[in-house]
């Protein structure tokens, strides 16, 4: 039996949408191989998620135990490596998240399985798993095969399918936790929200975004006078924070603020899938940059292509001059 | 402590256009400046802030060609005390599961406290070998990590997870930490440190070398099969622009007022 096994990720009592969004991915491929969906929920206390996954017409396995409470990617492993002995799933599904990434590459090497991170597609071909992937920050796809295996591992990006509407009612089983006391080599210890700033960039109703393209910090003006001709609050890509250009409540992106403005301008940004997923909720997006084939213009309403430290003062002094 | 650091030799593509070889193969990366990856340099720099408080010894560790030795002596020029350069043209590398098994094994056998990688790479950006590694040494991990802290012989992690949460793990040592960037401010290298860097041990060596079985790490061994590469179709719906700097300029902004969008 070809079925998949799809790990279902929650954080703080709440299911989060990578796991649905492979719910979107995981009934086609076990379809093709001639199996089953089966989700894996691992926590404490956590039945109400248990009959939320089970309304997608899937059948639930549920590991309920206090040892749980907090998430562990080595308590995890030991969960999934043992559904995995007694279950033989063809194919096991992660999310390309700081969960997963946590956890699967560990998994991979502890059962042997032959691995592909972060994939955008995969598809069967005459019973072979063909996973697809992105390099070089989007601008390159690689299509790679899984060897034959009893069981295969994928991890999937976040974002990259949308999650389907419930649909008939499945069953949960529970299964006893192959986990009998905590580890004593990591601990989760606490987790810490992040500070908030002066200014909420995800009310913010225009946004100006920098990206590495800005080059370096003397650069800045560049983009708060048109920031400041726009109305607009600043805000940038990780590359941007990370050098300092921007405090990290600016960030914008998966691991940032996932933003909603009217109108997003972002300049020197190539568009990596992180940032691209905190600005879908962008009515309207300009973009400006000087690759041609960056993925920001697969997202873009307005395109510029071209060097934006020609393009932008130009453009302030044209808003200046048009807003009187 | 005595710190292994893991860094990359890659290309800067963030701004080029990326063309493939006619086979469609392996990306044309002639026309690439290469440097050292973007996690692995705040990796290096927060290995040297660890051995500055702490004392100890870091070791880089990288594989990659001749040209990469640029990048491993600005390692050294910044704090680094040595460094391994594993070459051979064997290894699986587009499979991190074998990457990871390389670089075990130029550690194993070492007493090592801790292992510092980047998070993730620019150019196969798979966010796995690290944790892979700290599988095969039998030795705790956390990914994502953006600050360190090191007491009583445990080492308190700060993942970074969505959104700007962060989840403190605690490990036990040795362990492997995946560095996250925007961890720390790489410094630039002093010319005294660059002096020096000529003078530290850099040792080249292959997988006989290091007593790995290329059986064991080459496209054999993984089991992934890398099948094709192609660019994808941008499918953009976005109006291009035309003209000029200054042209290009003036239409955006008489869209953006006559739009109401400003």
């Amino acid at each position: 039996m070809g079925n998949v096994l799809v790990l279902a990720e929650h954080r703080q009592g709440e299911l989060r949408d990578i796991t649905f969004e492979m719910l979107a991915l995981a009934p086609s491929v076990a379809g093709a191989l001639g199996g089953e969906v089966m989700v894996l929920l691992i926590g404490s206390g956590v039945d109400k998620m248990a009959e939320k996954i089970a309304s997608y017409g899937l059948k639930v396995l549920v590991v309920d135990d206090p040892l749980f409470a907090d998430y562990n990617s080595d308590k995890y492993q030991k969960v999934l490596s043992a559904v995995i002995d007694d279950y033989k799933p063809k194919l096991v599904m992660l999310g390309q998240t700081a969960q997963g990434v946590d956890l699967a590459p560990a998994l991979a090497v502890e059962k042997k399985l032959p691995f592909v991170a972060d994939i955008i597609g995969l598809d069967v071909e005459d019973g072979v798993l063909k996973a697809t992937r992105q390099i070089y920050s989007g601008k390159v796809n690689a299509q790679i095969a899984f060897k034959p295996a009893d069981t295969c591992l994928v991890t999937v990006r976040e974002a990259a399918f949308e999650a389907p509407e419930p649909a008939g009612q499945g069953a949960v089983e529970k299964i006893d936790s192959p986990l009998k006391e905590d580890l004593d080599y990591r601990k989760f210890v606490e987790y810490i929200e992040a500070e908030v700033g002066d200014v909420d960039i995800t009310q913010s109703e225009i946004l100006v975004g920098i990206g590495r393209g800005l080059k370096e910090d003397k650069n800045l003006p560049v983009a708060e006078e048109l920031a400041q001709v726009m109305k607009a609050d600043l805000c940038g890509s990780r590359a941007a924070c990370d050098a300092g250009w921007l405090p990290p409540d600016r960030q914008v992106g998966t691991s940032g603020k996932t933003v909603k403005p009217k109108l997003y301008l972002c300049m020197g940004i190539s568009g990596a899938f992180q940032h691209v997923a905190g600005i879908k909720g962008a009515k309207t997006i300009v973009a400006i940059n000087k690759d041609p084939n960056a993925p920001i213009f697969a997202v873009a309403h307005y395109a510029i292509i071209d060097d934006l430290h020609k393009v932008v003062p130009k453009l302030t002094e044209k808003l200046k001059e048009l807003k009187g | 402590m005595k710190i292994f650091t893991c860094i990359k030799y890659v290309p800067d593509t963030s701004e080029a256009e990326v063309k493939l070889n006619p086979e469609g193969t392996a990306v044309d990366s002639s026309r690439f400046s290469f440097d050292i990856n973007d996690a692995d340099n705040y990796a290096v720099e927060e290995s040297v802030l660890i051995k500055e408080k702490q004392g100890g010894s870091v070791t880089v560790v990288s594989i990659g060609p001749k040209q990469s030795e640029v990048m491993i002596r600005m390692a050294m020029a910044k704090g680094c005390d040595n460094a391994i350069r594993i070459e051979d043209e064997r290894i699986a590398a587009h499979d991190p599961l074998m990457v990871a098994r390389v670089i075990a094994g130029a550690i194993k056998g070492q007493d090592f406290d801790l292992v510092l990688t980047g998070c993730m790479a620019n150019d196969y950006g798979q966010a796995v070998t690290g944790v892979a590694l700290a599988e095969i040494l039998g030795v705790p991990h956390a990914a994502y990590v953006k600050k360190v802290e090191i007491e009583d012989g445990k080492v308190k992690a700060h993942r970074e997870l969505e959104g700007g949460l962060m989840e403190v793990v605690e490990l036990t040592i040795p362990a492997v930490l995946t560095i996250q960037t925007g961890i720390n401010e790489p410094r630039y290298a002093p010319i005294r440190g660059i002096r020096e860097a000529q003078k530290k041990e850099l040792k080249v060596v292959n997988l006989d070398d290091l007593g790995v079985a290329a059986g064991d790490v080459d496209a054999d061994a993984s089991q992934i099969i890398l099948e094709k590469l192609y660019i994808p179709e941008v499918e953009s719906k976005a109006e291009i622009i035309e003209g000029d700097p200054d042209e290009k300029a003036e239409k955006l902004a008489s869209i953006l007022v006559k739009g109401g969008l400003v």
